[in-house]
């Protein structure tokens, strides 16, 4: 409590000073600290996934077969294995996400909002294995049984699973769109005599339609991601996903890959260089989506108005 | 047309466009329901086919016979560790990132790195951070499978989370709290320490917490990081190896033919109960103080 006139001139508490110096040194260190984890992640990604772009040419990479016993290691079916159960996914609940939170911003009562955010969130907590097993347990028995297939383990029991997986990230930034939106909006919509609905539909929801671009984005990044409940629905058939039938065969994802296979391979064979060469593709897509992202939110506060 | 018509038409056009939107407002709804349903679903389904298989056994003895039977003592503990050695980084870097964040940076091209290094972070799918830890923290750094390798990948994976979250506790401190402190003779930092902090650890708490529940239900960084498949002892190190639950539940349900059902259930029950009961505490944290908050 020594921090006179003296203290401003820096004469006396020496110690304070130091320590002060010291705390606010760290403090920006551990700051820059996410960039620096950022960058050590993408380095050892390259440093094991690397050789296998010069191991293997780039004919083989993008071929049509996954067969690591036999050398063949086509990356094709996995990757679009990921964008058929990516899109459909999202495709199942954008509009369904986009839609609760217009009903929960815009048209739910107190008490309803108050039962629906607090179950969204625990959604977002359920462990992806737990989804996992009760699509495995109860879902994909459903769905063989609906289509009459041999198993229930489709994409589209993947993509269903997904899609409730990406839900509490599509909800939470399409709520946060709308709550931009300035009240001047709907203030004037209901004052030329539109109705509620009319003005939610006609106005709230185009204005805040960045936003829901962004949070289809960010369910397609969260999605493309999803590791465990994804292998455990999916039945892992790593076959190129061509026809419409393929919706509901087993496809295998890049995600699934890597974990089912990682556990048993040679370390620093190509089969090794290979899984990590996938999740440097992994990596690199979701940076972009992230990264196309983060730019729309920057673009839309800098034009104002809308934040 | 007379002026009663108009008016006649007017109010029907009115009436027609109240159905239209008790249609819309009800396809809404429904949309809301179709998202929660399942939720509940999955939740009471869960709950209800496990607690019954769900002893003191289960919770207290080491798995016997392949893990067909006996408890899965091992799992827990290993779940808990993993949990705290993800706290005790996570906390202190996230925390003082936000501090950084929140009080010190100024709007630079370098905060604004971080800021999108942060995004990605988040965005960085969990299998990728099990590459990175195996790449880094198994292999590099030589730590081996271990306790200590796991918890890192993990901390890591949940520092946006933390960061986040305690940046905008930090920011929901009033700036007039700040200016008081400086008033009376104080440094940034001293303000920070017994001012604004304090002030904000309630949310800091609640998204430390949300972090971990996330951290303690990840299976896939800790697939090639930490996770053993079956080892019916307790941990003596940071650099043992350990089963841990999610990992537990992922290979009972689908790498171990003819396991019972009851095993599988109880294990997802445990796992799901104890992220649960961490969500609750997240939620009651900030209910409970924001009614508290003096300003």
């Amino acid at each position: 409590m020594k921090q006179g006139r003296g203290g401003a001139r820096g004469a006396p508490a020496g110690r304070t000073r130091w320590s002060e110096f010291a705390i606010v040194a760290l403090i920006r260190v551990l700051g820059f600290s996410t960039v620096g984890f950022v960058l050590l992640i993408f380095a050892f990604l390259l440093r094991e996934g690397l050789p296998v772009f010069f191991e293997l040419p780039a004919s083989t990479l993008l071929g049509r077969l996954w067969y690591p016993t036999f050398g063949s290691f086509g990356a094709l079916p996995l990757i679009l294995g990921s964008l058929l159960v990516t899109l459909l996914a999202v495709l199942i609940a954008l509009p369904l996400g986009v839609a609760s939170a217009v009903f929960i911003r815009e048209v739910a009562p107190r008490w309803a909002r108050e039962v629906l955010k607090p179950l969204i969130e625990v959604l977002a907590g359920i462990p992806s294995v737990v989804l996992g097993f009760f699509g495995m347990s109860v879902v994909a028995p459903l769905v063989r049984q609906w289509l009459g297939a041999p198993t229930g383990l489709t994409a589209f029991t993947g993509a269903l699973v997904l899609a409730y997986m990406s839900l509490p990230t599509i909800i939470s930034v399409a709520e946060d769109a709308l709550d931009a939106v300035p009240r001047g909006y709907r203030d004037a919509g209901l004052a030329m005599g539109a109705t509620r609905w009319q003005t939610t539909w006609r106005v709230v929801v185009p204005a805040g339609r960045s936003g829901v671009i962004i949070a289809g984005m960010l369910g397609m990044g969260r999605a493309i991601g999803e590791t465990m409940a994804v292998m455990m629905v999916t039945g892992n058939a790593a076959r190129l996903p061509l026809d419409a039938a393929a919706l509901f065969k087993p496809v295998r994802t890049m995600t699934a890959t890597i974990a089912a296979e990682m556990g048993e391979v040679a370390r620093g064979g190509v089969h090794y260089h290979a899984l990590f060469g996938i999740g440097i593709l992994l990596f690199v897509l979701t940076f972009l989506i992230n990264l196309a992202a983060a730019r729309t939110i920057l673009r839309r506060r800098r034009k104002g108005g809308l934040r | 047309m007379s002026g009663q018509d108009a008016r006649h038409g007017q109010r029907r056009r009115r009436a027609g466009r109240l159905w239209v939107q008790r249609l819309g407002f009800l396809l809404l709804g429904l949309a809301a329901v179709v998202v929660v349903a399942p939720i509940l679903v999955v939740v009471v389904g869960i709950v209800a086919r496990g607690i019954g298989t769900v002893d003191w056994e289960f919770l207290s003895a080491m798995p016997r016979a392949g893990m067909k039977e006996g408890g899965i003592l091992p799992a827990i503990v290993g779940t808990l560790l993993l949990t705290l050695g993800t706290a005790l980084v996570a906390v202190p870097v996230g925390v003082g990132g936000a501090v950084y964040l929140a009080e010190y940076a100024r709007d630079t091209a370098f905060t604004r790195a971080i800021r999108l290094a942060i995004v990605n972070l988040a965005g960085i799918p969990s299998i990728v951070y099990g590459l990175f830890g195996l790449g880094m923290f198994v292999l590099f750094l030589r730590f081996g499978t271990s306790i200590l390798a796991g918890s890192l990948t993990l901390a890591i994976m949940t520092l946006p989370v933390v960061i986040s979250t305690s940046e905008e506790a930090l920011r929901a401190v009033p700036t007039e709290f700040r200016t008081v402190a400086a008033s009376l003779g104080g440094t940034r930092w001293q303000g920070v320490r017994t001012v604004v902090l304090p002030q904000a650890l309630p949310g800091i708490i609640t998204g430390v917490l949300l972090g971990l529940l996330r951290a303690a239900g990840e299976t896939a960084p800790i697939l090639f990081t930490v996770a053993a498949f079956y080892l019916p002892q307790l941990p003596r190190s940071p650099l043992d190896q350990t089963m841990a639950l999610p990992y537990h539940l992922y290979v009972i349900s689908t790498q171990v033919p003819g396991m019972p059902a009851g095993v599988q259930n109880g294990t997802a029950f445990v796992l799901l109960a104890l992220v649960l009961l961490l969500n609750f505490a997240a939620a009651w944290i900030r209910r409970h103080f924001r009614r508290r908050r003096p300003w």
